[in-house]
């Protein structure tokens, strides 16, 4: 999704923090082996700093969807699911040295990745969307943006697809973090900008009530890649599949659209 | 590693290169023409004249270079007074606020050199163009800004180099000088060796003609500090 690989650093950071503080607190939890034995532990890496994904809450609880859903495949497979949290830029290496067993941290599935890793099936499609301020009137096609300045945020497939597609009509501006796409959408020197559909949802219903989306969702797979998927090691192929097999059954009992609909009013799927 | 991505994208990197020698050479200009009054100013025995001085100087040494650049583009740019103001269109553009903050901040550390080399005239120096019947004006256009140029010419150097590196952060606002194109090549293709070497080589050649012309300049303006030429 939107927020591949960034070079932020204080992301990192905070990742870090996080990963360390959540170590503390699982490690201290009494009464884990008061639970009934004989469920294997499968280790989830996530990055616990992508709300409404996943996300860390005030007592330090992991969160969110992501989270929802991993707990939901655990049940159906009858493991026990443990989370281990990792930054966004080292989550793939901490899968390959096994830190984790499984990835399910909102990760786009693309072709670059699928070299290194193994995907499940999706288990959420996402894409990306215009958004501008309101009754600024900008049309979304190659005339509409003729001219018009557009930004985006560094090393995303947003950026990918408005430098492949707009470049040669519009200004595109990158930026380093959506933070401060919204800064210049904020005063004016953006007539638009592309990030991600359900983060733009998120922003404009609780900081920018003056914008709105533009133009239809955009998740041509050339560009977006084939989903959202759960990441494991190339070699646990019996894993992947039950992933699938219990991704399959959530969606056909029902679970799967509890857990979506607590989130986000539409279908995700 | 895959050259192949710096040569068939040379046309950015060079584009990139323009704008940061216009940034850089811009910046410096701006910047030497505001540094020499400030100097000036600096040396005076009123409180009233070096005091603000004293503050800008203290102001933009105190601070990062990349404070600097956030504050004018994203600091100024929330403002309503400063949107609905005639300087909009001109802060409104992100190459402006970085000549901006890069003049003003060259301003300052060459405002200091300057100081320090007036400061440092010879005595003698002075007191023979007052006893020729020299204004205080002449004295400065003709004996003491010119020792004090020369003898500042190897720590502008220095200034002009650092002015250069600093400027790498001009991308964080979108500028694609040559830094920005390399980040911009990096995220495309995932190759950061092969962008940021390209970049680097680009800064080193820079820096090879700033140091080349200021041993030229040094050569001519410290002619007389040689031996005699037979």
């Amino acid at each position: 999704m939107g927020h591949d690989e960034h070079e932020s650093g204080d992301m990192n950071i905070r990742a870090i923090v996080l990963a360390t503080f959540v170590a503390v607190v699982v490690g201290v939890v009494p009464g884990r082996d008061a639970e009934p034995a004989e469920r294997i532990e499968v280790r989830i890496g996530t990055e616990g700093a992508y709300p409404p994904f996943n996300y860390t809450d005030e007592g330090g609880e992991l969160k969110g969807f992501d989270i929802d859903i991993a707990n939901a495949l655990c049940e159906a497979m009858q493991v026990e699911c443990k989370f281990v949290t990792s930054a966004w830029n080292s989550i793939i290496p901490g899968l390959l040295r096994k830190k984790y067993d499984a990835i399910i941290a909102s990760m786009s599935i693309t072709e670059q990745r699928k070299l290194i890793v193994d995907f499940t099936d999706k288990y959420y499609q996402t894409g990306g969307h215009f958004v501008a301020k309101k009754g600024s009137a900008v049309e979304i096609s190659r005339e509409g943006l003729r001219g018009k300045v557009i930004g985006t945020q560094r090393s995303t497939t947003h950026q990918e697809y408005l430098l492949d597609n707009f470049q040669d009509v519009a200004t595109v501006k990158i930026y380093d973090t959506q933070e401060h796409v919204n800064l210049d959408l904020f005063s004016g020197r953006l007539d638009a900008a592309l990030a991600d559909t359900l983060v733009l949802l998120e922003w404009v219903k609780r900081d920018a009530p003056d914008f709105e989306l533009v133009g239809q969702p955009i998740s041509d797979p050339k560009w977006y890649g084939d989903g959202i998927g759960i990441a494991v090691r190339k070699e646990d192929t019996d894993l992947r599949d039950r992933f699938n097999k219990a991704l399959a059954q959530i969606l056909a009992d029902g679970t799967y659209q509890k857990i979506n609909y607590k989130y986000f009013p539409f279908n995700i799927y | 590693m895959d050259f192949s991505i710096i040569s068939d994208n040379i046309g950015l990197y060079l584009n990139g290169l323009v704008i940061t020698v216009e940034l850089v050479v811009t910046a410096l200009v701006l910047g030497l023409m505001i540094a020499v009054p400030l100097a000036l100013m600096r040396t005076s025995r009123n409180p009233f004249i070096w005091g603000p001085v004293w503050l800008f100087i203290y102001v933009f040494r105190g601070t990062p270079l990349l404070v600097q650049l956030y504050v004018i583009y994203y600091g100024f740019g929330q403002f309503a007074a400063v949107r609905e103001s005639f300087l909009w269109p001109y802060l409104k553009e992100a190459y402006v606020c970085a000549l901006i903050a890069f003049a003003l901040n060259t301003a300052a550390y060459t405002a200091e050199i300057l100081r320090g080399a007036i400061e440092a005239t010879f005595h003698g120096e002075v007191e023979a163009a007052k006893a020729c019947g020299m204004s205080r004006s002449m004295m400065l256009r003709r004996i003491i800004l010119p020792s004090a140029f020369r003898r500042a010419l190897p720590a502008y150097s220095n200034e002009v180099i650092f002015m250069l590196h600093g400027s790498a952060i001009a991308s964080v606002i979108t500028i694609l000088d040559i830094t920005g194109v390399a980040r911009l090549i990096n995220s495309r293709f995932y190759s950061p060796y092969e962008a940021f070497i390209a970049a680097a080589l680009f800064y080193m050649a820079l820096t090879f003609l700033i140091v080349w012309g200021f041993k030229l300049w040094e050569k001519r303006w410290h002619a007389h500090l040689h031996p005699r030429q037979q």
